[in-house]
């Protein structure tokens, strides 16, 4: 077999395992999400905002960002499983399969964003029954658009689970990272109208521009020129993929 | 054996902080050998197996595994070696079957030839039946056959086996060493395995080595290493104590042991008469040939408490 065939088959290997997993632990499906609901019927519903798109209620408004958010978190999660690994013990029959490093980080990302997608494809139909008043091309453009959120995101996932040595770092990565990028990001009100640094911050936040294309896509509606959103998401996407290449070089199983 | 061999260790050291696990171990093993490496707990077997598989870096000295060298070739290495290692390793959602093909993919087995091993591999470790469902709800012994299978299933050069029965009952255990020799028979693989069951050491090796914080005490064929202790071991029991024997040639090393005295003698049956008559009031006596058991105790430095029996749950006579 040639060198690409193997890798190949080393990628798809890592792939279905990731895949396998997830689509048997009912209770992570589930349990990602609740919180997403909640934003979108208790805040989206509850809190009454107003939306700066022309036509659209708060509900709409949010959704696209809870959507994101819902990535951001299913791949965030799905990397905080490599600690788990580590401990199972699962992780040393991969780390001493003759793959080198840079599959065995393709294969866990790739086998990650299935979760992401899976996750994105249910709230988008629920969505759409609830909410949304898109279109089916508008529809079909989010899906697509969450798996690029997912490859970005599952990387950011990957670096932190390749780094951590303990699930007590859940917590401090969820709290520390995920729910900032997430509120930061301006899915949950409208960045123009908010102050200097909030703003500043969220220029800063690589996922305002995952929830902002997002919007484009659903809604039709973008703060950015969306081809600038496309290149900061490709951005954030290939940092995740060096630095979580970076990592795994270095991961072993006594870390 | 120079041209051929499988594995050459020189001066490979392995420190964890203050403690030095491996140290400077010299080490040349044939292509086709068998070989066990003995030992204590902590002994630092686990610890150089892990060097020479890519999956510990050496802190110290160079490896050659199958041609190529542990630290600059990584990843030749790994596809010329099987590995089933002593701490659990399976993942434990996915089935039985899954787990090999998974293996199967990663280790680059052509994918038109992975049902056929699947099958064969299934029945030899004797899985058969049970492949479909998840390892999570498999016995201790299963999930060690699995894990043996695994380390097999993708036919490699030189394999590593980390106490590979450990936990099996003595039919499957013995169903293991068959294929083991079976495989050997069929494909000269070279076999590196730790264990601390002396009777398998014993059965299945060509040489063994006794290592002891970190380093080799001891290496030689198991008839060597018997014939090193004194070819026969003699208990006496009741009113001995190891003073009767003084200045007697034949006995090569005298202890006291649980409530008598144990005698390495030299062909004891042919001296039996001559040690009875150094202490008429024993009560008791038995003479038995020297196993593996007695090279570890006298080698290992630190006795095992109870080793003479503990790890020999499965008595019977080979
Ligand atoms: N990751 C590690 N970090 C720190 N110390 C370690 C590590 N791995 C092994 N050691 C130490 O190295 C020494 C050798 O351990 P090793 O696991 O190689 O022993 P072993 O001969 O395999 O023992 P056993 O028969 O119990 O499996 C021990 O003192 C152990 O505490
Ligand atoms: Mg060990």
């Amino acid at each position: 077999m040639s060198e690409l065939q193997l890798r190949w088959n080393a990628i798809y290997a890592l792939f279905l395992r990731e895949t396998k997993v997830y689509f048997r632990e009912k209770e992570r499906i589930v349990s990602i999400l609740v919180s997403p609901l909640l934003f979108l019927f208790v805040v989206g519903r509850g809190l009454s905002g107003t939306s700066p798109v022309p036509a659209t209620t708060y509900e709409q408004f949010i959704f696209p960002g809870i959507l994101s958010m819902t990535i951001l978190f299913t791949s965030v999660t799905y990397g905080l499983y490599i600690v788990w690994d580590k401990r199972l013990d699962f992780l040393k029959e991969v780390l001493a399969a003759p793959i080198s490093r840079s599959t065995m980080f393709v294969g866990k990302s790739l086998g990650g964003m299935v979760g992401g997608i899976a996750e994105s494809a249910v709230l988008l139909a629920i969505g759409e029954a609830f909410i949304l008043r898109s279109s089916l091309a508008a529809l079909a453009t989010a899906l697509l658009l969450s798996a690029l959120v997912a490859f970005a995101t599952v990387n950011l996932g990957l670096v932190i689970g390749a780094r951590m040595r303990s699930m007590e770092g859940f917590g401090l990565a969820m709290n520390l990272l995920t729910w900032p990028m997430f509120l930061l990001s301006g899915a949950l009100f409208d960045l123009s109208k908010s102050e200097g640094w909030l703003r500043l911050a969220a220029y800063l936040d690589p996922f305002t521009y995952c929830v902002d294309l997002m919007r484009k896509a659903l809604l039709g509606w973008s703060l950015f020129p969306p081809a600038w959103d496309l290149a900061a998401v490709l951005l954030f996407a290939a940092g995740g993929m060096a630095l979580g290449i970076a990592a795994f070089g270095t991961l072993s199983q006594a870390d | 054996m120079s041209a051929a061999a499988a594995i050459r260790a020189s001066g490979l050291t392995r420190r964890f902080g203050a403690i030095l696990a491996v140290d400077s171990i010299d080490l040349e093993i044939a292509e086709g050998e068998t070989f066990a490496l003995l030992g204590p707990n902590g002994a630092g077997k686990t610890t150089f197996i892990s060097m020479l598989c890519t999956l510990t870096r050496p802190s110290g000295g160079t490896a050659v595994v199958g041609g190529f060298d542990v630290a600059r070739e990584s990843l030749k290495v790994r596809r010329t070696i099987g590995i089933v290692f002593q701490e659990p390793s399976l993942d434990d959602l996915l089935t039985g079957a899954e787990n090999l093909r998974l293996h199967c993919l990663l280790y680059g087995v052509p994918p038109r030839e992975i049902d056929g091993r699947v099958e064969r591999m299934l029945r030899t470790v004797g899985l058969k039946g049970r492949e479909g469902e998840r390892v999570r709800g498999y016995s201790g012994g299963m999930k060690r056959r699995l894990e043996i299978a695994r380390g097999l299933i993708h036919r490699p050069r030189i394999l590593f086996l980390d106490e590979p029965t450990l936990g099996l009952d003595p039919v499957s255990r013995r169903a293991v060493w068959d294929h083991i020799r079976e495989m050997k028979a069929a494909e000269g693989t070279t076999v590196i395995l730790t264990t601390h069951y002396m009777e398998e050491a014993d059965g299945l090796s060509d040489r063994v080595a006794l290592i002891d914080r970190g380093r080799i005490r001891e290496m030689g064929s198991p008839e060597e290493l018997k014939r090193r202790v004194g070819g026969d071991i003699v208990r006496l029991r009741g009113r001995v104590a190891p003073q009767d024997f003084a200045g007697l040639d034949f006995v090569r090393e005298m202890t006291i042991d649980d409530g008598g005295v144990r005698l390495a003698v030299d062909d004891a049956p042919r001296r039996l008469k001559a040690l009875l008559d150094r202490c008429p009031a024993a009560s008791e006596v038995e003479v038995r040939r020297a196993t593996l058991d007695d090279v570890f105790l006298k080698f290992a430095g630190r006795p095992l408490k109870n080793g003479e029996n503990a790890p020999r749950a499965d008595e019977e006579s080979r």
